[in-house]
């Protein structure tokens, strides 16, 4: 029998959501370098659009775990549904993505296995007995190569520096249904309920970011900030210097401890650059920075900069998008 | 109310991480330590705990002997038991998780249980993400990850986090686990009175058991940034004009 490696894929209606198509992507090549068969683990109502998603990544096998005890989210019953299907299929490794629940399904099933797992990687390789990985370590700041031997190798994906990489070759995945042994107290920790909160534009899914640090200089400051981004259709983020003065909440903080963002823009002003911030705006396409001090590491780090007080240039800048606004209606 | 937090000392690193020779460790002789930053927050989340619903807060690190820092600051908020499980070595997730279960058990004996073993979701340096879960099923307790709203009464626990624009609850019964992000609340500053108590305050010293990692760390490097330098549009207001420009070559402007 083939052995296999087996991705845990997470979808909405959209299809395959982008960090499984990352991960799904380090899943392939670790399967080819194993000469494995590539299996996607899918929970909940599965699209046809995410079907065709899996033939995009090369998936051999799709299984769609089923179970009428499976109602929410539910982490030990997933990571015990991984590993049900993992021996069925004679997996030599899991792989997920390194979302919340990705990285908190995979330390499930390390602990009902007794298996070591590790998160946020770059990249699997299979050699000989063991497994050559690299991963993030400080959110991306630092890389870490390493090789894991164990029976079975559990990884979770990183967010940040994996390309979604499509297969050379379209596959016609075989779906399968997995119905897995759950006991009662595999679903004793489940989502007992979901509420929405969502409100106005959110930081992690805005197209424009306008990031203001501690140079702000205080709670006031940011208002010039929010009527910036209120132009740009966009949201505020914070560094974690302002949350921590308590001048913006929590919710608005971009770093390894915060929102990672991947926006469009990122136009940052009064932030210098350190690591802590810098892990949550690796995915921003282009990267505009203000800052009195043209020595400071987020200049190094954007694409653009200002070098002045941005307490002069953010209003100047809000005058002038609305001069526009007005000269040319 | 009987809560255990559990904490690591990191070092402060600032924008760019430097590496000893060997490229193994990071070069830490120039850097602050601090507690993890999710950390922080689940000490003062377990003061309030103890504030409103009476009780004593634990605090347990496993590290170098200067790691006693870090137990020190949450004595000055308001832990009064302070645990030090001493090794200078890098400890991998699974001997962490072990280390810290032989300690519950030892503070566990002939006590009163752990209503609330307290983490912080991942630790920055590693952010391995599977401490508490481990620690969980190594004592047979249910354990939330990620929480960042939490609400205790006699027997039950009531854990909220975020999930995709809205948040998910979770309800435990105690005693359980639960990891925590930051912004769960807004660490207070120590006072005086408090520092002052924590310099005197005991530490009791447990040895931990070492035990091999099955992931073998070969180098440590530090990625190739891919910017190198901004193109600087101007200095002050006058840039205004070219940053306008740049708006609207990007597609922002409405």
């Amino acid at each position: 029998m083939t052995s296999s490696v087996v991705c845990l894929v997470e979808h909405d209606e959209s299809g395959v959501i982008e960090a499984s198509r990352r991960a799904l992507s380090v899943a392939a090549t670790l399967a080819q370098s194993s000469r494995a068969n590539l299996c996607a683990a899918l929970f909940g109502e599965v699209g046809d659009a995410s079907l065709e998603d899996l033939a995009d990544f090369g998936v051999n096998d799709a299984y769609l775990v089923t179970s009428e005890k499976l109602t929410a989210f539910a982490p030990v019953a997933w990571a015990r549904s991984l590993l049900e299907l993992a021996a069925l299929v004679d997996a030599s490794a899991v792989v997920a993505p390194g979302t919340d629940r990705g990285n908190e399904v995979m330390a499930h099933a390390g602990a009902l296995s007794n298996l070591p797992m590790v998160a946020n990687c770059f990249s699997a390789a299979r050699e000989r007995g063991s497994v050559r990985l690299t991963r993030q370590r400080w959110a991306g700041s630092l890389i870490e190569e390493s090789r894991l031997d164990a029976s079975m190798a559990l990884l979770s994906v990183a967010f940040d520096g994996v390309t979604a990489q499509r297969a050379a070759q379209r596959t016609a995945p075989v779906v399968h249904e997995l119905h897995p042994e759950l006991s009662d107290g595999d679903l004793e920790l489940r989502v007992a309920q979901w509420r929405d909160r969502s409100a106005g534009i959110s930081l992690a899914d805005a197209r424009v970011v306008v990031g203001g640090g501690r140079g702000v200089g205080s709670a006031e400051g940011f208002a010039a900030l929010d009527e910036l981004a209120r132009l740009l259709d966009g949201a505020v983020g914070v560094s974690r210097a302002v949350t921590s003065l308590g001048w913006r909440p929590h919710h608005q903080q971009v770093g390894q401890t915060g929102t990672r963002i991947s926006p469009e823009l990122y136009l940052v002003s009064g932030i210098s650059g350190a690591t802590q911030h810098l892990a949550g705006c690796q995915s921003a396409k282009h990267v505009v920075a203000i800052n009195t001090d043209a020595d400071a590491p987020i200049i190094s780090r954007a694409d653009y900069a200002v070098i002045g007080d941005l307490n002069l240039v953010i209003p100047a800048l809000v005058a002038a998008i609305k001069q526009r606004g007005s000269s040319g209606s | 109310m009987n809560v255990l937090v559990c904490v690591k000392r990191v070092p402060m690193v600032g924008a760019r991480i430097a590496l000893t020779g060997d490229g193994l460790v990071v070069d830490t002789r120039q850097l602050g330590f601090t507690m993890s930053p999710h950390e922080e927050c689940a000490v003062e989340e377990a003061v309030r705990l103890v504030e409103s619903h009476g009780g004593v807060v634990s605090v347990l690190t496993l590290g170098p002997l200067e790691a006693s820092e870090q137990l020190r600051d949450a004595a000055a908020i308001g832990a009064s038991r302070l645990v030090h499980l001493v090794d200078a070595r890098e400890w991998d997730p699974i001997a962490t998780a072990d280390a810290i279960v032989d300690a519950v058990r030892t503070l566990e004996e002939g006590a009163e249980v752990f209503d609330l073993i307290l983490f912080g979701n991942e630790a920055p340096d590693t952010g391995d993400y599977q401490v508490g879960i481990r620690v969980a099923h190594a004592l047979a307790r249910p354990c939330a990850s990620g929480i960042k709203n939490l609400e205790v009464d006699a027997s039950a626990v009531r854990a909220r986090r975020e999930f995709r624009g809205g948040d998910e609850l979770f309800e435990l019964t105690v005693p359980c686990v639960v990891s925590v992000k930051e912004g769960i609340n807004l660490p207070r500053y120590p006072s005086l009175p408090g520092r002052v108590r924590a310099k005197k305050a005991a530490i009791e010293v447990l040895e931990p058991r070492w035990r091999e990692s099955p992931l073998h760390v070969e180098a440590l490097r530090v990625p190739q940034v891919t910017r190198e330098r901004a193109e600087i549009l101007g200095s002050g207001i006058d840039a205004v004009p070219a940053l306008l420009a740049l708006l609207e070559r990007l597609g922002v402007l409405t």
